[in-house]
C-alpha cells in the first residue's frame, strides 16, 4: 500500500517535528493556522491556493496510513486527545476527539450530512445571521463535497446498521442511508484508527498535502500557547514544542509572526487559546455554549453474528427523533450506530467481573445503536463551558441536567424498542443499574424507571462544537458569520468552535462548507484577488 | 457492600479526608508505580476481570502482571493533569488508613480476595460521592483497556482481530 504522505515527505513537503528542535525561534509568515482538521486543513488549502505562505500548527504527531495498523492499543494513544479518555471536569463524559495531523477528520467514522436548514433558520432568529441558509451555503457544501468524495455508499450496509434499518422500518420509523467522504472504500470498519488504505479522504490526505505541495510548512507536535496582540492587532503566536511523548514540553518555544492569524484548534482548543491570550472578551461569551451532542447507548445481543467491528461503521440514521417536536422544544435525538472494537466496547460497558465477562463473551453476537441528543436549542439546553486548568489547559464543565436526562430515557426507549423490533433477544442501556431486558414490555417499564444520573448512565460523545460562537454582534456571539473576531482584526476562528448551537449531524461537513466559504473570503481580502464568485 | 461502610464514605469528612491526602500528593508531582501501586493495582484487575482470568494462580498472576504493565503504558498516555490525578487516586488507595476508611479493604492489597476487592468496587461505583464514582470509573476503564488492548485476549471473545495480509 503507497503512503502518499511518506512520498510527499519525500518529495520536500516542509514538515517540521517541533519535538527535535533543537533552538527556539522566530518566524515570518503571512498566516498561521492553529490545527490541523477540518477547519484548518481547509483553511490552509485555500490560502495557499491564493498565493499565500502558510504555516500549519498541530499538537499532535504526522502519522499515516503505513502507521495505521487497525490496532487500538497503538492508534488511541498516538490518534487522539488523552488516548481517546479525554472527559469533561467532573468525567461524566467521555470525549473522542482526534489529536493528530488531520485531527479528527484521521479518525473519524466518515458521516458526512450537511448542516439542516432547521439548524440555519435557527441561527437567523436567534443569532442573526442572515447570511447563512441551507440555499447560500448549498455551493459551498457542493464544492467541499466535490472536493473530499461525499457520496451515497452503495455497498450494503454491515449487519450492525442493517438491523437498525430492519428494527426501524418495522415500527415504521424512517432511515436514511448515510453518504461518506471515501473513494475506493475497502468497507473493513476500521476508520477510527486511521484509514489503512487511504480511502477516507480527511484533511490529512486532501487539502494538508494540497497545501504542503504549495509550500506550505506544517510544523507537528507543537501547542499553540497565547497570541500577542496590541490594540485590535494581533501581532505574533507563541507557541510550545512538545517532546516526542506529546505530553510535556520541550523547553523550545517558537514565535509567529504573521498577517493573519487564524484558529482552528478545535471547540476546545480554540476558545482555551483566546482565554490564555486574555483576548477581550466583555460580554463573557468565550468558552460558553460548548455542545457535544451528548450520545446514550443502547446495547442488544442477536441471534447470530453481528460482528460489528467489520464493514463501514455508520451506514444507516434514523432523524425520525429529531422532528417529534419544535428544533426549541424537548431535545430530540439522532439514531446512528458505532463500530465496536474490543477496547472501545470494553471500556464502554457497564460493570465488572463476571456480569462484565458475560457480556463480553456474546461480543460478536452484540448491536449497538447510538442515540445523539441535539443540544443548544432548547433555552434549559446551554451546553458547557471551557475554562483553563492546570498548566492553562483547557478544560469543559459539562452539567448532564434535567434536559439532557428527559431526552435520555426517551432515547433509551426509542431504541430498546427498535433493537427488539429487529430480533434482539436482550437489550441492555449502558447504565450501571440495569438488569437488562428480554421483552420490549420489560424494557419499556424498566428503562421509564432507571435513575438517570451522571455515572451511572454513560454518556459519551464525539462531536464537540461552539465556544466561540458567531453572532451578528457582540454581545451575542465571539465571532461574526465569517468566523473574523469581534475585537481582533486580523484573527479568525474558522473551525467547529464557531456554530451557536450544536447541529443534530456529524459535523465535519458543516465545518468543511462554512470554513470554505470563510477562508475564501479572507484568501480574497489577503491577496487582494477578487472574491469568489461563490457568494 | 455493608450499609454501615457505604455510608461512611459518603460522608463530608471522608471527602474532606480524601481531598487533603490529595492535596499532600500533589506537592510529590507525578511519577511512576511504585512497587505498592503495582500490588494495588494488581488486586484491582484480579477482581475486576474474574471470570476472564484463569482460574489457576500459576496463570493468573502473569497476566495480572502484565494488565498492570498495560494499564502503566496507558497512564503515561494521558494528560499531565489527568496523570497528576491518577497518581493521587493510586498514591491514596496505597496508604493503609485510606485503603481501610475510603475503600473499606481491611488487609494488605495483596492479601485481600477478589470478594473483598469486589464489593470495594461495588460501593465506589455506587458512591453518592461523585469523586469516588469518577475514580471507579478509571480503575474500569484502565482495567479493561489494558486487557483487551491485547491480541492474546480476542479469542475469548470470538474477535478476530483486524484483517491481514493484503497491505
Amino acid at each position: 500500500m503507497e503512503d502518499p504522505i511518506k512520498l510527499g515527505l519525500a518529495g520536500g513537503w516542509k514538515h517540521i517535528d517541533a519535538s527535535a528542535l533543537p533552538h527556539s525561534q522566530t518566524i515570518d509568515t503571512d498566516v498561521v493556522i492553529v490545527g490541523t482538521g477540518a477547519g484548518g486543513g481547509v483553511t490552509a488549502d485555500l490560502l495557499s491556493a491564493a498565493g499565500l505562505r502558510v504555516v500549519l500548527i498541530e499538537e499532535g504527531p504526522l502519522r499515516s496510513s503505513s502507521d495505521f495498523n487497525m490496532l487500538e492499543s497503538e492508534a488511541y494513544p498516538e490518534l487522539y486527545q488523552e488516548s481517546a479518555a479525554r472527559k469533561t471536569a467532573d468525567k461524566a463524559i467521555n470525549i473522542l476527539q482526534g489529536r493528530c495531523v488531520g485531527g479528527s477528520t484521521t479518525v473519524n467514522w466518515t458521516s458526512s450530512f450537511r448542516t439542516p436548514p432547521e439548524v440555519f433558520d435557527f441561527w437567523q432568529r436567534h443569532y442573526g445571521l442572515h447570511e447563512l441558509s441551507a440555499e447560500s451555503m448549498s455551493s459551498w457544501f457542493a464544492v467541499m463535497e466535490q472536493k473530499l468524495w461525499v457520496r451515497p455508499w452503495d455497498t450494503p450496509p454491515n449487519p450492525n446498521n442493517a438491523l437498525l434499518a430492519a428494527g426501524a422500518e418495522k415500527l415504521g420509523i424512517a432511515v436514511g442511508h448515510i453518504k461518506r467522504n471515501v473513494k475506493g472504500c475497502w468497507n473493513l470498519g476500521y476508520c477510527g484508527m486511521g484509514c489503512p488504505t487511504n480511502a477516507k479522504q480527511s484533511m490529512l490526505l486532501t487539502t494538508i498535502p494540497a497545501a504542503l505541495n504549495r509550500g506550505a510548512t506544517l510544523y507537528s507536535r507543537l501547542r499553540g500557547e497565547r497570541l500577542r496582540f496590541d490594540g485590535s492587532q494581533v501581532a505574533a503566536l507563541d507557541c510550545s514544542a512538545l517532546q516526542p511523548d506529546g505530553i510535556h514540553l520541550s523547553g523550545r518555544r517558537l514565535r509567529f509572526r504573521a498577517r493573519h492569524f487564524v484558529l482552528a484548534a478545535g471547540a476546545i482548543g480554540s476558545p482555551a487559546l483566546l482565554m490564555r491570550s486574555s483576548v477581550p472578551d466583555p460580554y463573557r461569551l468565550l468558552g460558553k455554549r460548548t455542545f457535544l451532542h451528548p450520545v446514550v447507548i443502547s446495547s442488544a445481543l442477536m441471534d447470530d453474528r453481528v460482528d460489528a467491528y467489520a464493514g463501514a461503521p455508520q451506514s444507516i440514521y434514523s432523524d425520525h427523533f429529531l422532528r417529534q417536536a419544535p428544533i426549541d422544544g424537548p431535545l430530540g435525538f439522532k439514531l446512528e450506530t458505532p463500530p465496536l472494537h474490543p477496547v472501545l466496547y470494553s471500556t464502554t460497558l457497564q460493570g465488572y467481573g463476571e456480569a462484565h465477562a458475560r457480556l463480553m463473551r456474546d461480543f460478536t453476537k452484540v448491536n449497538v445503536v447510538l442515540a445523539l441528543l441535539r443540544d443548544g436549542f432548547n433555552p434549559a439546553s446551554r451546553g458547557g463551558r471551557v475554562r483553563l486548568g492546570a498548566g492553562r489547559l483547557p478544560v469543559l464543565d459539562y452539567p448532564l441536567d434535567a434536559v439532557i436526562w428527559e431526552a435520555a430515557r426517551r432515547a433509551l426507549l426509542a431504541m430498546a424498542e427498535i433493537q427488539f423490533a429487529a430480533g434482539a433477544r436482550w437489550v441492555t442501556p449502558v447504565h450501571e443499574t440495569t438488569p437488562g431486558y428480554s421483552t420490549w414490555a420489560a424494557a419499556r417499564k424498566g428503562i421509564a424507571e432507571l435513575p438517570l444520573e451522571p455515572f451511572l448512565c454513560r454518556v459519551v460523545s464525539a462531536h464537540v462544537m461552539g465556544g466561540c460562537g458567531m453572532a451578528d454582534a457582540p454581545q451575542r456571539g465571539v465571532v461574526d458569520h465569517r468566523g473574523r473576531h469581534f475585537w481582533l482584526d486580523n484573527l479568525s476562528v474558522l473551525d467547529g468552535s464557531v456554530f451557536p448551537t450544536s447541529l443534530g449531524v456529524n459535523p465535519q461537513l458543516s465545518i468543511y462548507g462554512l470554513v470554505a466559504r470563510n477562508a475564501s473570503l479572507l484568501a480574497a481580502e489577503l491577496s487582494g484577488r477578487p472574491f469568489p464568485a461563490i457568494p | 457492600m455493608t450499609y454501615g461502610r457505604r455510608q461512611f464514605i459518603q460522608t463530608g469528612l471522608a471527602g474532606g479526608l480524601l481531598l487533603s491526602f490529595s492535596g499532600w500528593l500533589n506537592a510529590a508531582g507525578p511519577r511512576r508505580f511504585s512497587a505498592a501501586e503495582r500490588e494495588m493495582l494488581g488486586a484491582v484487575v484480579n477482581a475486576m476481570l474474574e471470570g476472564v482470568l484463569p482460574v489457576q494462580d500459576r496463570q493468573r498472576q502473569p497476566l495480572l502482571a502484565q494488565t498492570v504493565d498495560g494499564i502503566a503504558t496507558a497512564v503515561a498516555g494521558l494528560s499531565a493533569a489527568s496523570q497528576q490525578e491518577i497518581g493521587e487516586l493510586f498514591g491514596l488507595l496505597v496508604i493503609a488508613p485510606a485503603r481501610m476508611l475510603l475503600a473499606g479493604v481491611g488487609k494488605p492489597w495483596r492479601e485481600a480476595s477478589v470478594a473483598e476487592v469486589g464489593e470495594f468496587l461495588q460501593s465506589w461505583r455506587f458512591s453518592r460521592l461523585s469523586l469516588l464514582q469518577s475514580a471507579y470509573g478509571a480503575l474500569h476503564d484502565l482495567s479493561y483497556g489494558a486487557w483487551y488492548g491485547r491480541p492474546e485476549t480476542w479469542d475469548a471473545i470470538s474477535y478476530p482481530g483486524p484483517p491481514r495480509g493484503y497491505f
